[in-house]
Order: structure tokens, then sequence, then C-alpha cells
């Protein structure tokens, strides 16, 4: 059974079909890429999965569960984590709180046990504080922990939103643009970052992704987009030379 | 993780020490607030200014939960504070004829908290649904529904007010309140839900999108909020004695913002800062006469202009902090230095 199956998403921005019969079936431990020109729908994909918009029609399921309906906090507490194709951290708060806030949805306290600084308080907030600074290690960021998120270096403001999206222990992890203004040589380090995350984490990953080199270096299958429709889906050698494909990025050969 | 280990030991000791600390200022504070009170030392003129600031700062504190924390916008926290002072005044005046007095007075005054509290959430409901600026405009109305409502319910003197009340504020009962307001407030702060609240105010699509629960975090914060201010109402009622629905307009509301952004948001200092100045500040301003209540207006201008965050923006007296917070603060120098090499 496919730990993730999307059925016929569709959904429209007013007259505008965004997404149309969209179909995905992930299993466990695979990494599948998503591409397509500006505007073919992609973040409007990771957006309904994560149920930032409602699809117009279509099925979303995962574990068993249809995710459609459901508020993102719980989709994302359920083991679906997200980054975004502009950084999206919280600037002002600090590395460590970055990633601490990911881990909302598991400290078991409730509001008056923090209130009233129950034992249960203390308990779990060291839990978490170690559990924080174990991803943040993980991803060598733990001399940054006190800075405001701000401070740190492009590449590394990438990293931080990648540890701060496996705080929620996710099972699923969709990456926006992993790669989106960052130089060759910082992204082969992603690049082996991903394949290494992907073994640590167990995790299954759907990949946003622009520039082909990323895609092709660790995508086992790939989905092509194009105003909304899917319009092709094979392995990176066969998307290389598909030329429906050709076509969507490069524009019709005059004949 | 040693050094998390190790450190764990010599956490839960400084927790204690600070408790002891914390305590010793409290049981010191409510020594002095009695002592002030009846010795006769300073008049009755300062005492009734010492509580208003101490009635301002769980205002403030409060409305900084909402509009400093989590960068919404109330402005209509006198609608809570007067739901509060009505009715504490009802329970102590009608329900125990103003004979129990002192002792009924705590548990009038946290039925006024829960009294504004239980409000807040009907308000709070349907306004978080959406987004921004509306939440301005529906605490505004609700401000105005709530004056206008008390105007019209004869049973509590309509316009005429109601009065009646003993003076059953005192200042240590001020102070009693102010150091629970902080203790909270500072325990809310620094929690999982204090940092999902500053998530929110960060950007609220991407909290929602790392799993916090933005919806149930907003109402949350604005309950507590109302909480305290329906708290500052029962005190404020049963120090003036005498309430009426004028007393709650959008003024009172605007003083509390003004507060509120004079002290700097996000900051437990800040509050208790801009709830004294500003406070003492309009007292000394009392022989300019009606030209003081443009004070307010102005600095909040001159302040939204010039330093927006307000005296201490988003900056924390380090003695508000939680030790458990503190102690990884000190290394904040050295990584902050290293990120920018």
């Amino acid at each position: 059974m496919p730990l993730l199956h999307i059925e016929g998403l569709t959904h429209y921005f007013g007259g505008l079909k965004a997404v149309s019969d969209f179909n995905l079936s992930l299993e466990e431990g695979e990494v599948v890429g998503l591409i397509g020109p500006n505007g073919a729908g992609k973040t409007t994909v990771f957006n309904l999965i994560t149920g930032v918009y409602r699809p117009n029609r279509g099925r979303i399921r995962f574990g068993g569960k249809d995710l459609v309906g459901m508020a993102s906090c719980d989709i994302v507490s359920m083991g679906i984590a997200r980054t975004f194709q502009t950084i999206r951290l919280f600037k002002e708060l600090s590395v460590l709180d970055n990633v601490r806030i990911g881990h909302f949805s598991q400290a078991r306290y409730n509001v008056v046990h923090a209130l009233f600084r129950a034992r249960s308080f203390y308990r779990e907030e060291e839990r978490i504080r170690d559990k924080a600074y174990e991803l943040l290690e993980t991803f060598n960021l733990a001399r940054y922990a006190d800075s405001p998120a701000k401070a740190l270096p492009y590449g590394e403001q990438r990293r931080l939103e990648i540890a701060r999206a496996l705080a929620s222990n996710p099972e699923v992890l969709l990456l926006d643009e992993p790669a989106a203004g960052m130089n060759p040589h910082e992204i082969d380090r992603l690049l082996e970052t991903i394949a290494w995350l992907k073994d640590r984490f167990s995790l299954t990953i759907l990949l946003i992704e622009h520039q082909m080199r990323v895609v092709m270096g660790i995508c086992e299958r790939i989905l092509v987009l194009d105003f909304g429709e899917t319009i092709a889906e094979g392995t990176p050698g066969e998307i290389q030379t598909n030329p429906r494909v050709l076509e969507a990025y490069l524009g019709k050969e005059a004949s | 993780m040693m050094i998390e280990s190790r450190r764990a030991p010599l956490l839960v000791l400084g927790t204690i020490l600070r408790t002891r600390q914390t305590v010793l200022l409290v049981i010191v504070g409510l020594a002095l607030s009695f002592f002030l009170e009846r010795s006769g030392f300073v008049s009755s003129y300062i005492l009734q200014i010492l509580m208003y600031v101490g009635i301002n700062i769980i205002l403030t504190l409060s409305l900084n939960l909402v509009n400093g924390y989590m960068g919404e916008f109330s402005v209509g926290h006198a609608g809570f504070m007067a739901v509060g002072a009505y009715t504490a005044s009802i329970i102590t005046v009608w329900l125990f004829r103003n004979q129990a007095g002192a002792l009924v007075f705590p548990i009038a005054t946290l039925g006024a908290g829960i009294a504004a509290a239980a409000t807040s959430i009907i308000v709070a409901i349907p306004s978080f649904r959406t987004r921004g600026d509306y939440l301005a405009i529906v605490t505004l109305a609700f401000n105005m529904i709530v004056k206008s409502l008390l105007e019209n319910i004869d049973a509590l003197g309509g316009p005429r007010g109601f009065l009646g009340m003993n003076r059953l504020t005192s200042l240590a009962s001020v102070y009693a309140w102010c150091a629970i307001t902080i203790y909270i407030v500072r325990n809310f702060v620094y929690s999982n839900f204090g940092r999902a609240v500053l998530s929110i105010r960060e950007d609220e699509v991407a909290s929602n999108l790392v799993s916090v629960n933005t919806r149930q975090t907003k109402v949350l914060v604005f309950v507590v909020a109302a909480f305290f201010a329906g708290v500052a109402g029962a005190l404020f009622a049963h120090l003036v004695q005498f309430i009426n629905p004028r007393t709650f307009s959008i003024q009172k509301s605007t003083d509390i913002l003004v507060m509120v952004y004079l002290g700097g948001i996000g900051s437990i200092f800040g509050s208790i800062l801009g709830a004294t100045v500003y406070t003492v500040l309009l007292e000394l301003l009392r022989p300019l006469g009606v030209w003081r209540w443009v004070l307010g207006p102005v600095m909040l201008v001159i302040l939204m202009i010039g330093r927006p965050t307000g005296i201490m923006g988003l900056k924390e007296f380090a003695g508000f902090v939680p030790i458990e917070e503190r102690a990884r603060k000190k290394k904040e120098g050295t990584a902050v230095a290293a990120a920018s090499h």
C-alpha cells in the first residue's frame, strides 16, 4: 500500500485551473521529483497536500486517512512536513526556538501545566530542548542556537528550515525548491544532505525543483507538470528524452 | 548531550534558589504595601496613584500578550475591563450585600476575570477566522457594544453608573494581583505556547505548517489577556467605588495601547515601565487640564514613527526570564560573532 496516495486532485483559482487531475502514489522510502515550468502548479500541489488550500476535487490519502478538509497543523502533526520556496523561518527568533516550535505538537503538557510550572512541564521542556539540540547538531547548526535565524548565511537558513521541518517527526518530507538560489558547490552539498537525510530519518521525499541537475541526481521517479496537467512521468532518463517535456520547457520545434 | 544532562541538577538548584528569591521579593513587597497603607507614611493621594499604576500594569501586560507577543491588533481592552468591573461589583454589592467584605473580594475578582474571559471567547472565535486588521475592527465594535449595552441596562444604573461598592481594593491586593499577572504571563510566554505565539507574530502560515495549532493558540492568548483585563476592572471598580459606562470607552482602550507601545511590545519589563511612566506622567501633567489628554495620542504617533517597538521593544529584563532559558542566553554573543564570519 502506498504511503501517500493522491487521486484526481483538481484545484481552481477562480476560473484558472491550477492543478488538474493530479495523481501520485508515493511508496515508502521513495524520492520523487515534481518538475515543470513556472506556474505549472507544483507549489499548489504542496499547498493542497498540506491543507493550505482545500482541493475542489480529489482525494489525498495518507496512512489510511483522507487529508482533505483537515487543518494544516493536524496534517503536519500526522507526519507530512514541508519547506518553502522562499525561506519562511521565524527570522527574529533564535535558531533553537525555530526548531523548538517545530516540536509544538509533541509537547505532552497542557496550558495549565505551563502556567503553574508543573513537573511535567520541566520534564517535557528538557526533552524538547535536547531533541532540538540533537537536530541542530545533526545539521551542524548547534553553534548558532542562540542567534536569531536571520543572522545565518543563506545556505544555513535553508538547512535550518529542513531541520525545523524534521522536528515534527515526519514520514513524508515535501521540499519546495531546496536548491533555489544556491551555487553549484552548495547544491552538491545539498544533494549529499538529502540522500543522507533520507536514510537517517527514514523519509519519503517529494521534491519540487527547477534545476535539472538536482532532480536527475537524486530522484528515482519524476512527474512533469505543465499548466496544471501531468504531461509525463518516468525515470530521469525517460524524462530527459520525452518530447512533450522538451516542448514544455523549450517550446515547440518549428516544422 | 553530555553537557545537557550534567546541567540538569544545576538547573533544578537554580530554579529553587530563584523561586526563593522571587517568593522573598513578593513577601517583602506585600509587607511594604501593608506598611505604606497603614502607617500614613505617604498621603492617600500617592497611595491612589500607586494603585492606578498597579492596575495599569495588569492591563498593559495582558494587552501586550495579544498586541505585542502575538502581533495582532486588539483595540477594545477596556471592554473586557468593563465586564470585569461590573461583574465584580454585582458580586460584592448585590450577591453579598457588601457584608462579607474583604473575604469575598478575591472571589469577586476571580469571578470578574472568568466573566471577561468567557466574553472574550465569544469575540475571539468569529474574529480569528478572519485575519489581520479585522480583529481591530471587531474589538473596536466590541468595546462600543459593551459601552452602549451598559448604558441601556437600567438595573445597572444605565449611563448614571453603578455605585455602592466598598473600598475593598488595597495596595496589597493590587500588588498581589500584579505579581500573579507577571508570574502567569512569564510562565505562558516561556513555554511551548509562548513560542507558538511568537511564531504567529513572525509568520502565521509557516507556523501552522510546522504543526502549531494557530487558531487554538490565538484564542488561548485572547482568553488569558481578557481574564486579566477583567481582574483589573474589578480592582478598579473597588478602588474608585463608582463606575459608569463612559469610564470604559475607546479612550480607556487607547490609553492601554499607548502604555503597551510606550513600554515596548513583547516585554514584561516594558509593560511595567510603560504603565508606570504613563500613569505618573499623566498625574504630573494635571495642571495642563484637558490638554493632558492630547499627550497620549501624540506620544503614540511619535513612538510609531521613531521607535515602533517601544522603549524595551522585544527585549526582556533578565530577571523575568526563567533560569532554564537564561542559561543559554550568555552564549549569544559568541554565536552571533561566529555567524557573521
